[in-house]
């Protein structure tokens, strides 16, 4: 009763022929809220911030995503984001924003396979395709809000908040061995 | 499922991503304690209900999450247009010249 809301182990969830779902090894994350002329950001982060909303841009700690107008995610694979933090805290009284570290926010979960996509349509009122690989887009997933990155044609990644993340995946689960059952 | 054009994402999406939230264009007074009980009713409480063309607002919820306005024929329920927060008043004529 009292475990916590959230406990996946790092690793493969559940494969099927069709997909498989694992948890993907904890990263930093820091949501990022700015207007106005974003190259100060820029040159603190080392990214590009411009551009639509739900493309991506990344260096070498960082990868970011363009969330809303004003609202970007930042991930870093490598644990220690103290430098950049300090350099946009260095810009704050310049350039007014917020830099928030959310890292305890959220878990991620990794779907590939053959239809991976496929399995998406599940939860996903939009329409899958219109995600290029490459970009990414908050989205619903099931009525719950998610962060959708598509890595390649049927490799995605998908950030859930911590109280949401056993029913989605459970929702996952059920539609890999769906999808795995169904006869041609 | 109705769809939605979002004019921040510049994309049509569907309905579940957005929430509803009210009639649009309602301004707060600029000086509050100038307005009278009956101005502070008319700011709260009193809507318009229209049956026909109505200015709403609407919010990509589970998307870049921006109110945005637009404007719904809650007849039909084919929206009109939509358009940025903040942006003016799209003249009514000139949107619905094309249906008759």
């Amino acid at each position: 009763m009292n475990a916590p809301v959230s406990s996946f182990t790092p690793g493969t969830l559940v494969e099927t022929s069709a997909a498989s779902v694992s948890a993907a090894m904890p990263c930093t994350r820091l949501s990022l809220r700015a207007r106005g002329d974003l190259a100060p950001f820029e040159a603190a982060l080392g990214l590009s911030l411009g551009g639509h909303i739900g493309s991506r841009s990344s260096s070498d700690a960082l990868e970011a995503m363009r969330l809303g107008p004003d609202e970007w995610i930042l991930h870093s694979r490598h644990g220690d984001v103290s430098g950049v933090v300090a350099e946009m805290a260095a810009l704050y009284d310049s350039h007014p924003h917020s830099l928030v570290d959310v890292t305890g926010r959220e878990v991620t979960l990794v779907i590939e396979g053959a239809r991976a996509a496929e399995l998406l349509t599940l939860g996903c009122p939009r329409n899958i395709d219109t995600i290029q690989p490459g970009a990414g887009r908050r989205t619903a997933f099931d009525g719950v809000t998610v962060v959708l990155w598509r890595d390649g044609e049927s490799s995605f990644r998908m950030d859930v908040w911590n109280s949401f993340a056993p029913h989605v995946y459970e929702l996952l689960a059920i539609g890999c061995r769906e999808l795995a059952a169904e006869r041609h | 499922m109705l769809l939605i054009h979002c004019p921040y994402c510049n994309e049509t999406l569907p309905e579940a991503e957005f929430t509803y939230a009210g009639q649009a264009h309602i301004v707060r007074a600029e000086d509050p304690s100038s307005q009278s009980d009956d101005q502070w009713e008319e700011f709260l409480f009193i809507r318009a209900n229209v049956k026909g063309p109505h200015y709403e607002r609407w919010r990509h919820f589970h998307g870049c999450g921006r109110y945005f306005n637009a404007v719904r024929d809650t007849v039909s329920d084919k929206f009109l247009t939509t358009y940025e927060a903040g942006a003016p008043r799209p003249d009514l004529a000139s949107l619905t010249e094309g249906q008759k």
